[in-house]
């Protein structure tokens, strides 16, 4: 070839499936991703291969029996499903749960955001391709949680745990005490994870500045959760919608300013810490007492509809319940936080390489169960 | 004509000598030293698959393979009888010769990296006086291999990580290269078995700074995290070798801890010493220090997380290049100004270079270009 062909050879962008079975997407999402070269020019998501009709089958179940379907949403934080759905369910029958339910159900949603950002920081961290170190540390103190959560209820990843009007059963006597130590634990644990990461040279190089959300997208968006605290929007439903008993504690809500992947990372692990600051009010102040209101097992609310929302660790989980006085919800809609945070992702990663869709992607802390239902 | 004389270690003067192993007839020495380098070479990669295994496991707080034999130690057996028993699949759209001669193109120029290495004084296949010239040019021909595969699999995401393999070659050959010559001119020779026996002490500590750029450029240049994004498996699933299984994928494996042993050998042999040490017999020496090296391979790429492939060019371009440049400036003077042997001042004038130098790079160094406006 001679030099002005070499000049004006012809270039054009390719398309690269990523997914559904790739080892990053967590789970089955599927990206279809044009580059040129390494450079991204266009993402155009494809979800649905794990879609169940989770929403469809509310119809046919009871109430409470739809409960454990709840925990299959998203596995990675299934008591904080659980909680949700309740809300939604005793809001619209005006049931009134006791005292130390409240408590008890505060203290294991917030166990339950420490083991959910400990899989979404681990898991953006093997997306950065610090091969698997990262992550297995984290899921060995996530293994502490649910021993815990299998002292409660027997499970470990699908818990069942939350009743309408309370909690399945009460907590055996040697709960407190190994929450307690476990508190102890991870606080230590915590601040190692900061030595060894906070100022990793790489893991700056690679997050910071990287797949920037800026705060008006995440608002337009309707982008929630730590993903949008780190953009600097300050806004969680337990300071900003109180539910439960979240009115009766101090803690803070930590926020990060240049909304890219560094600071989704900090935002996770300061909100570990906060949760950290919330049980341990919480196991102070619990009271004695029922753990579950007295509500009978086939429950007919009141025809009408009803929308609760609550912080999940991945953001707002809302539950819209229309009911028409009979023992099954009319039709049950769950606000997926995990689809809804994917909104901005197309903007977020174009014009960025391919390592940095993955680790953008894995910044956002997506479960499949709840973006396809 | 060796220009170190440290006066360091009194078992001087060395010479070259012919090895006290079965070698005095030529055919016979040729066909003992290439069946104990391939021997040699596949044991190693047992072990290093053993050692990554298994240290993997320990740095990651579980246990590691431990089923098969004692401690595991058949591990790296039961993989090879696994791969060998796979089914050969080779992809519709693949240019089938090219992809079945793939492997070969790639593997064999590791081992005759080999051919050149001394295991103890004299014990090597061919004294080349151009031994250091030879690594560097055939250790690049396996890259032709990797190329050939990513091409010929017909797949995108074995030719994205084919592209990287070539640009992180291409890019780090140079400060690899540079590195070298510095080690080439405090020791006035380029043959390997001359190099190790100039080294009264190591080079590691004459040439500090030489050792982190070619650690880092070989670190690249076989693939080693934190470069290893020609295979990222969370970005590109497996990069080249994703079309690959059965044999043929064993022989990437292969290539793999083989280029890894081979560029630790190097190191050891450049600037750790080769296989001289006090007590023990000198291929244990060798052994071991190829061990350790290869050990700190393992440490990297349990502890950090993978660079861009824009970072990877800038961190050849701009960092390492310049600062081998520089090094390679400075050991030229060095070498002016004292002919005849370096004093023990060179070594201390360039403990303190090296940590200069990098400090000041890594102040003014930044990663990587970011966004492009798309």
């Amino acid at each position: 070839m001679t030099t002005e062909q070499l000049m004006t050879l012809k270039t054009e962008p390719f398309v690269v499936n990523i997914g559904p079975v790739h080892p990053s997407t967590h789970g089955v999402y599927r990206m279809r991703v044009t580059l040129d070269g390494e450079v991204v020019l266009d993402i155009e998501p494809v979800f649905g291969y794990l879609h169940r009709g989770i929403e469809k089958l509310a119809e046919e179940r009871t109430y409470t029996g739809f409960i454990p379907l709840t925990d299959r949403l998203d596995y990675m934080s299934a008591m904080s499903n659980n909680l949700g759905y309740c809300l939604a369910v005793e809001k619209l029958a005006g049931i009134k749960v006791p005292e130390r339910a409240e408590y008890l159900r505060v203290i294991i949603a917030e166990l339950q955001r420490i083991a959910n950002h400990c899989i979404a920081v681990g898991a953006m961290l093997n997306d950065a391709g610090a091969f698997f170190t990262p992550f297995l540390y984290l899921f060995r103190e996530r293994e502490k949680i649910y021993d815990l959560f299998e002292m409660l209820c027997g499970q470990r990843l699908t818990y069942n745990y939350m009743r309408i009007g309370g909690v399945g059963q009460d907590i055996p006597a040697e709960f407190l005490p190994a929450l307690a130590k476990f508190i102890q634990k991870i606080r230590r644990f915590i601040s190692e994870y900061e030595f060894f990461l906070k100022q990793n040279e790489i893991l700056l190089a690679r997050a910071k500045g990287v797949g920037v959300l800026p705060k008006e997208l995440a608002i337009n968006c309707g982008i929630s959760g730590p993903v949008a605290r780190a953009s600097g929007i300050k806004w969680d439903l337990r300071k900003a919608d109180p539910y439960s008993i979240y009115d009766r504690f101090e803690f803070d809500i930590p926020t990060g300013e240049n909304g890219d992947c560094y600071d989704r990372y900090r935002v996770r692990i300061e909100e570990m810490t906060q949760s950290l600051r919330i049980i341990e009010q919480a196991s102070k102040q619990i009271p004695g007492g029922p753990i579950r209101a007295d509500v009978p097992h086939l429950i007919r609310p009141p025809a009408g509809e009803v929308y609760a929302h609550i912080e999940a660790p991945k953001g707002e989980l809302g539950f819209y319940i229309v009911s028409d006085n009979s023992i099954a919800p009319y039709r049950c809609h769950v606000r997926p936080t995990s689809l809804i945070n994917l909104a901005a992702l197309r903007q977020m990663v174009r014009g960025w390489k391919v390592a940095d869709l993955i680790i953008i992607f894995g910044s956002i802390d997506i479960t499949m169960g709840e973006v396809d239902r | 004509m060796a220009i170190v004389d440290l006066t360091f270690n009194s078992r001087l003067p060395m010479q070259v000598v012919p090895p006290d192993w079965p070698g005095n007839n030529y055919w016979w020495h040729w066909l003992f030293f290439t069946v104990v380098l391939i021997a040699f070479v596949l044991m190693m990669v047992m072990g290093a698959i053993y050692i990554e295994r298994r240290g993997l496991g320990r740095m990651q707080s579980r246990l590691g393979p431990n089923r098969t034999g004692p401690f595991g130690l058949l591990q790296p057996v039961a993989d090879a009888v696994k791969v060998l028993l796979k089914e050969n699949i080779v992809p519709d759209s693949a240019d089938k010769v090219v992809h079945w001669l793939a492997p070969v193109v790639a593997f064999a120029p590791v081992v005759m990296i080999f051919a050149v290495v001394p295991f103890q004084n004299g014990a090597l296949l061919a004294d080349l006086n151009i031994g250091i010239l030879y690594i560097v040019a055939i250790s690049s021909v396996s890259t032709v291999g990797v190329f050939m595969a990513g091409w010929s699999s017909g797949n995108k995401y074995s030719l994205l990580g084919a592209m990287r393999n070539m640009a992180a070659v291409v890019s780090y050959e140079l400060p690899l290269v540079l590195s070298i010559v510095g080690v080439v001119l405090a020791a006035g020779s380029l043959s390997l078995n001359q190099i190790v026996l100039t080294q009264n002490i190591p080079f590691i500590l004459l040439q500090p700074l030489g050792f982190l750029i070619f650690f880092a450029a070989a670190c690249a240049e076989i693939n080693r995290s934190p470069f290893d994004l020609m295979e990222a498996d969370s970005e590109i699933v497996a990069g080249f070798h994703t079309e690959y299984s059965g044999m043929k994928f064993a022989m990437f494996y292969l290539v793999e801890y083989a280029e890894a042993i081979a560029m630790s050998a190097i190191i050891t042999t450049l600037f750790l010493g080769g296989w001289r040490g006090p007590w023990l017999p000198p291929w244990l020496w060798f052994i071991i220090k190829t061990l350790i090296v290869f050990f700190v391979m393992v440490w990297t790429r349990t502890t950090l997380p993978r660079v861009r492939i824009d970072q990877l060019m800038a961190l050849a371009w701009k960092f390492l290049l310049p600062l081998a440049l520089i090094n390679l400036f400075i050991t030229a003077i060095q070498v002016l100004v004292w002919p005849q042997a370096l004093p023990w001042l060179a070594v201390i004038i360039n403990i303190a270079v090296m940590f200069v130098l990098v400090i000041i790079w890594s102040r003014l160094f930044r990663l990587g270009w970011g966004r492009v406006e798309v």
